[in-house]
């Protein structure tokens, strides 16, 4: 039987989502695998709650995943993975960066962002919980802007997904522009050794 | 030939291309917008022209003239461009077109990033004009091709129309050749003037296409029967994807009618479909469209079994589906357990930060309504607002977007408040390239009927919120190709406005100077907020908080609302600042420098 995979990704409008979806589907095609994705673009992608949905190896279905369906859990961003949770199915797979991306709402005051009961809900719901210091490995890659592709090689490195680093690897460099390859390249290695 | 990833939107374009493409323009709007950008990219491998227009009706007319000329041509918007270019394509549903005519309209149920939740499947009922619907990227790329053979054939404009989930949906795609057809060229008849006597004789023959449109769709692929027991199911569009994977996960085995072809709905197909199933469930997102066609086939034929949608109240008309809310609907129709994997065990999470999106960190827009927002302090002033990025001022802090109704409205919609409260200043903020769309008329209006409204023309060099594509002040075209840029200054001027300022928002002292001038001035006056989007630069600075200088009034954090701040024990600057300086212009002791000095 073919492998078959939702995998939900979760974050902030500008964490770069949509490339680490991209970067799935196109392993999986290249694995021989179906694939699909439903991304947000427009609006909420300044700044705003964002999700992209992976489909691997599903047929006769939409692209976006329903509630308690979803096998790995993507996330970003703490409070963007407890807005998702609902997805993820009980004894899924949910990897969270552990650094907060406090919204302006809560700077100014009008909403809050309970850092650590946060992380205490996230520890203690039925998932395989990995949490990952993917901000911190993206400056030291090069630039915080690589959260994205360091998360992508902490995610292979679970050896969960049909298709090899390797594979993954040059997926994700083909995709990125030329002058950003070496420094993804470094991000997607120490990623996968978090 | 392996399959390629591609999003519903480039399988739009791919599909046009395959179908022999001449020429495709469009205006962007979300979620249509990379319709035309991937045309755009693409343009050098081909021989197809592609243009951004200036608007949705320009887009439109271009089109047609090239389908006069018997070419295949592409005309792509967001839903609410297609009211903008409703007039052209009213009277063009009667004219018809030669060569081939797409249209693809993008819905956005939610909506995600729209005023409205309009159906262009109601429109195209309206317009008389024939719809495909498709379901997925893999279904746009074979439609759009079909949409093109079948408006070449009957001489008539074909809607594509694909929503978000569509649109935005990625999915492995197959490449078939590419067809390649000669233009005729533009023959002088009288059928190209529209007069009432032709309209007449066209209006009945655009009845008759319809009906044998119904009969062709009851028998194509796209409209199709899959077997099961007698509960039945009608679908489109992405809620049959819906329907199928609830159903599955629900163990129900409906039989399932998946309409592609929504409009002149195929009526043979649905009485076929009655005459196997003892009730329907209806799931379409939107308009009623295909539950009315239902339940006028069920009227006709007797059908004695219940039609549940929206019309019998069993499914929202607002508002996007899902699989969880089908699933849930089937479940309580069909009396089935539901499905256990979406009932959430969790506990109840801590409060969630509230994450709306927001103007980005170094936007020159936020300088542009806080120097209005300073200059005019203490005055009863009213700001209308405009589509754009810029739409976002209105949260707070900044809070300088009092009106948004669809494009150009601002400047017009200000011009009537100010009439009626003449002692309240009017400020209307447009975007450069909502300006060039349909921001001159209104600009002129203002001139002509003397609303002495004050203009705010955010200048920040492209089309910001759909993806920063080119428009007529750039002095570039969709294709990369240099040309003439058209002069927001001496077209401003030459609207016949007395007053026009020119500054760099960034620089608070003088535009909020700038701001004060118009103030002042008796009649309309522009004030020209010029500075690039922060996605066409990278940052050459950063900006810090000197924590022994701060005095932590917050004033920073309080009158930008910049995402790139947080509070810790005094105000930090995180790492997304732009470095656009804006803060340390605010803080009343010089504690915000550059962060290397």
């Amino acid at each position: 039987m073919k492998p078959s995979l939702d995998i939900v990704i979760a974050g902030v409008g500008g964490q770069g989502t949509v490339l680490a979806s991209r970067v799935l589907a196109q392993a999986a095609l290249e694995a021989g695998l179906s694939a699909k994705t439903s991304e947000t673009i427009g609006m909420a992608q300044r700044e705003g709650t964002v999700q992209s949905h992976v489909r691997i190896g599903k047929d006769e279905c939409g692209p976006v995943i329903g509630a308690g369906r979803a096998d790995v859990l993507l996330a970003f961003e703490p409070a963007e993975a407890v807005r998702a949770l609902g997805l993820l199915k009980p004894g899924g797979f949910l990897m969270v960066n552990d650094y907060f991306i406090r919204p302006v709402t809560v700077t100014l005051g009008t909403s809050v962002y309970p850092t650590d009961a946060i992380m205490d809900y996230l520890e203690n719901t039925p998932f395989q919980l990995k949490v990952v210091r993917a901000f911190e490995t993206a400056v030291a890659a090069g630039s915080f802007k690589t959260v994205n592709t360091v998360m992508l090689g902490a995610l292979i490195a679970t050896g969960s997904l049909p298709f090899t680093r390797e594979a993954v690897l040059k997926v994700l460099l083909d995709l990125v522009p030329a002058k950003a390859r070496a420094m993804n390249e470094k991000a997607f290695e120490l990623g996968a050794k978090l | 030939m392996g399959k390629t990833l591609l999003m519903g939107n480039e399988a739009i374009a791919r599909g046009a291309i395959e179908a022999g493409l001449h020429l495709a323009a469009a205006y962007p709007g979300t979620p249509s917008s990379e319709i035309i950008g991937t045309l755009a990219a693409w343009a050098g491998d081909f021989s197809y022209y592609v243009e951004w227009s200036v608007n949705e009706k320009v887009a439109m007319e271009v089109a047609a003239g090239a389908a006069y000329a018997g070419a295949r041509a592409l005309v792509a918007m967001k839903q609410v461009g297609l009211n903008v270019a409703s007039d052209p394509l009213m009277s063009l549903a009667y004219i018809g077109v030669k060569g081939a005519l797409v249209v693809a309209v993008a819905d956005d149920p939610g909506p995600h990033s729209s005023q409205t939740e309009q159906d262009t499947r109601t429109f195209a009922k309206f317009a008389k004009l024939p719809v495909f619907d498709p379901a997925s990227p893999e279904e746009a790329l074979e439609m759009t091709k079909d949409a093109f053979e079948l408006s070449h054939r009957y001489g008539m404009p074909v809607f594509v129309r694909p929503t978000t989930r569509v649109c935005h949906a990625t999915a492995g795609v197959e490449f078939s050749e590419i067809q390649s057809f000669p233009t005729e060229g533009f023959v002088k008849d009288p059928r190209w003037v529209i007069f009432p006597r032709l309209s007449y004789e066209r209006h009945r023959w655009v009845e008759s296409q319809l009906q044998k449109l119904a009969a062709e769709f009851s028998e194509n692929r796209w409209n199709r029967i899959t077997p099961g027991d007698r509960l039945g199911i009608v679908a489109g569009g992405v809620s049959y994807y819906y329907a199928v994977e609830a159903a599955r996960d629900l163990g129900l085995h409906p039989t399932v009618l998946k309409i592609g072809n929504p409009h002149p709905a195929p009526l043979a197909k649905i009485e076929a479909f009655l005459r196997q199933v003892d009730r329907v469930i209806v799931v379409e997102e939107l308009d009623p469209v295909l539950e009315e066609a239902v339940l006028a086939v069920a009227g006709s034929i007797g059908f004695a079994g219940q039609i549940h949608g929206k019309i019998s109240g069993d499914l929202p008309r607002a508002g996007e589906y899902s699989v969880d809310l089908v699933k849930r609907v089937l479940a309580e129709l069909t009396e089935v357990a539901g499905d256990a994997a979406a009932a959430s065990t969790l506990d109840a999470p801590p409060q969630l930060p509230v994450r709306p999106p927001v103007l980005c960190a170094g936007c020159p827009h936020r300088a542009s309504f806080y120097a209005v927002k300073r200059a005019t302090k203490g005055l009863d002033a009213i700001y209308t607002g405009d589509i754009g990025c810029y739409t976002l001022g209105n949260a707070p802090p900044l809070a300088m977007v009092d009106t948004c109704l669809c494009m150009g409205a601002g400047i017009t919609v200000g011009q009537g408040l100010h009439r009626i409260e003449p002692e309240r200043p009017v400020f209307a903020f447009i975007g450069d390239s909502t300006f060039f769309h349909t921001g001159i008329p209104g600009l002129i209006n203002a001139v002509y009927n003397k609303h002495a409204v004050k203009l705010v023309l955010l200048d920040n060099s492209t089309t910001a919120m759909t993806g920063h594509q080119p428009h007529p002040g750039m002095g570039r075209t969709a294709s990369g190709e240099v040309t003439q840029v058209v002069d927001v200054v001496a077209l401003i001027r030459a609207c016949g406005v007395g007053l026009v300022e020119e500054v760099n928002p960034l620089d608070l002292k003088a535009a909020e100077g700038a701001v004060k001038k118009a103030l002042e001035y008796p009649g309309v006056a522009a004030i020209v907020m010029r500075y690039p989007c922060v996605a066409l630069y990278k940052p050459t600075r950063r900006f810090r908080v000197d924590a022994s200088q701060c005095v932590n009034c917050k004033r920073c954090i309080k009158e930008l609302g910049c995402p790139a701040f947080y509070q810790e024990e005094k105000p930090v600057i995180g790492p997304s600042c732009y470095g656009c300086g804006l803060c340390a212009q605010v803080c009343p002791v010089g504690a915000i420098k550059e962060a290397n000095s």
